[in-house]
């Protein structure tokens, strides 16, 4: 429901419903709105039957690839041999996202229900919820929810922790976080083996986003047909998502709609557009990791994980970034490369070096010191950036830049030609 | 980075005991290290080596070993800092709502001068962090552990008076 602001008659509200409500926080507000059924429910199943009403259900990874949830679950040894772990992502860092905390602080209960019951469906004892650690207050509320849950006997023989984060993005990554659980430093690891494998402390483990597994209590209790019937049009990209939308708009806020809502409406109608007298210049519907879209393929555009790839960019964490004609975009655009220098965990040559390369390149063209190959340079180390390394973090620093460079190229040339001087916006 | 007669644990008594709490929810010592390394810093308030060592000896790992892990998350202070711990987001969602006028406001009403600098009064260390994860609510600050939403230059005095 549009938090901060009241819920639009447009939006479709499941996992949002009681975002600022501060009574659905407490364990007897929660049981009071149906809470804890689901679970319980899941707890007299099969863990396989229960796997597959979320893969019948289409839901898809929130946190940004968009892996079928389901099949993810199905990936566990069959046989069990050893230990099983669940990881729960909460290290919500990716710029232009912040949905996780808003399910967090509100309906901490519903992400608890949903980690116990993933943890059955892949026959785990242990959860553990790792959250970054700039998230005080999403702690402090997890923590007492926790607790009560605790207290009550709600959670059976699964055991839930909290983990918490020290500042670092690339913990976001599914095998840094489980190197980060570990007390290592947050470097990702190399793929194969995948976590269902051998994740966490080398045991078979499964890792979900915190939205993904708050949607699970809701496909249990409602079915799975009722989540995919939430679609509008695509089979592919089912039920409701949370959309954190930031920037230049009016009402920025987390907006829940269903797959395949037009990116246009979501600004326009729900967020009030840009502010008065301005205007939309581009859009990041994704999360910072994702290409930049232009305005004609914001209005274009579709959000469902397909709708988004059809406009050239992702869907990705739903972290939607609104830019308006005052925003100076070689400035935007050498921030976000910055943000990725400052978090490459460092062990790849292309990452470590390239994130702080293309940086340096683009302070020195908004320093009016560019030089005429400097585009060239930036799409070539780009390149080099891209698909050759552990992690996706290099890929990610690269996509604003070579979108930006493709779809804002006027605003380079003019710095390279000495035609214009930095632009703070404010 | 031994630990010399004269250095006084910190981790006895109560702390010890909440760090054995820690230690149940891992299956190994090694895994409680950035938790103790949280414990360590709420009593001490930051990382020195003095502290890693300590932390080292009680999780059967080497001190390079705690440095390594200490250095690789920002959270961590590697030196001391002011009694206010500001981190101001400046990431671009924050950036092109004017977190920067915000950052320069602290500095200014802080009197810490320089980001990451701390004031003479030895109150106040304001740091420029990227994405605080809050870009709804520009700009987000974090002061020691709380977290202040929407916050813009003309209400930083009033911040600076409440923590002062």
């Amino acid at each position: 429901m549009g938090f901060p602001h009241k819920s639009h008659p447009k939006e479709t509200v499941v996992l949002s419903q009681y975002f600022g409500d501060a009574d659905a926080r407490t364990i007897k507000g929660w049981t009071k709105r149906g809470g804890y059924e689901a679970l319980a429910q899941a707890l007299t199943m099969d863990p396989v039957a229960v796997t597959d009403v979320v893969k019948e259900s289409g839901l898809r990874g929130r946190g940004g690839a968009g892996f079928p949830t389901g099949l993810k679950w199905s990936f566990m040894p069959k046989e069990k041999t050893r230990p099983h772990y669940l990881c729960v992502n909460a290290d919500e860092s990716e710029p232009g996202t912040f949905k996780d905390r808003e399910i967090m602080r509100w309906t901490p209960h519903a992400l608890l229900e949903g980690t116990a019951i993933a943890a059955h469906a892949i026959r785990a004892e242990i959860a553990y919820i790792y959250i970054r650690g700039e998230f005080t207050e999403p702690w402090t509320i997890m923590e007492r929810a926790l607790a009560d849950g605790n207290a009550a006997g709600v959670f059976g023989s699964i055991k839930i922790h909290l983990h918490r984060g020290a500042g670092a993005y690339i913990c976001g990554e599914e095998t840094a976080l489980m190197n980060s659980i570990e007390g290592k430093r947050g470097n990702p690891r190399i793929k194969p083996p995948f976590p269902a494998a051998a994740g966490l402390f080398g045991l078979p483990t499964t890792i979900n986003n915190v939205e993904t597994l708050a949607a699970v209590p809701h496909i249990l209790k409602r079915g799975a047909a009722w989540y995919k019937g939430l679609s509008l049009s695509n089979p592919k990209s089912t039920g409701t998502k949370l959309f954190s939308v930031c920037g230049h708009v009016q009402r920025p806020g987390n907006y829940e709609v269903t797959m395949g809502f037009p990116l246009k409406d979501l600004l326009y109608d729900m967020c009030g557009g840009p502010p008065a007298g301005r205007t939309l210049k581009a859009c990041i519907p994704g999360g910072s990791s994702v290409p930049i879209l232009t305005r004609e393929e914001t209005e274009a555009c579709l959000l469902d994980y397909e709708g988004v790839v059809e406009r050239g960019s992702m869907l990705g964490s739903g972290g939607v970034i609104v830019f308006d004609d005052s925003a100076d975009m070689v400035y935007q655009i050498m921030r976000l490369a910055r943000f990725y220098a400052h978090e490459s965990c460092a062990q790849c040559t292309q990452c470590r070096e390239g994130t702080a390369w293309t940086t340096k390149i683009m302070e020195r063209i908004l320093a009016g010191q560019g030089k005429p190959k400097d585009l060239d340079l930036l799409l070539d180390l780009s390149e080099n950036m891209t698909g050759k390394t552990i992690c996706v973090l290099s890929d990610s620093c690269a996509a604003p830049i070579v979108s930006g460079i493709k779809k804002f190229r006027g605003e380079f040339e003019a710095y390279l030609a000495g035609k214009r001087q930095p632009v703070m916006v404010g | 980075m031994t630990v010399t007669e004269d250095y006084q644990p910190v981790f006895t008594g109560k702390v010890l005991d909440e760090l054995q709490t820690v230690l149940q929810r891992y299956p190994n010592k090694q895994a409680a290290l950035l938790p103790t390394l949280w414990l360590a810093q709420r009593e001490l308030g930051w990382i020195s080596d003095r502290i890693m060592a300590e932390v080292a000896e009680l999780l059967g790992l080497t001190p390079a070993y705690v440095k390594g892990v200490v250095t690789f998350y920002t959270m961590y202070h590697q030196h001391p800092v002011g009694k206010n711990f500001v981190q101001v987001c400046t990431t671009s969602p924050c950036n092109i709502c004017g977190a920067e006028e915000v950052l320069k406001a602290l500095l200014q009403h802080s009197g810490a001068g320089d980001a990451g600098a701390t004031s003479p009064d030895g109150k106040w260390t304001i740091v420029e962090v990227e994405c605080l994860g809050a870009c709804g609510f520009p700009t987000p600050i974090l002061v020691n552990d709380d977290f202040v939403e929407n916050v813009t230059p003309e209400k930083v005095p009033d911040i600076v008076k409440k923590y002062r």
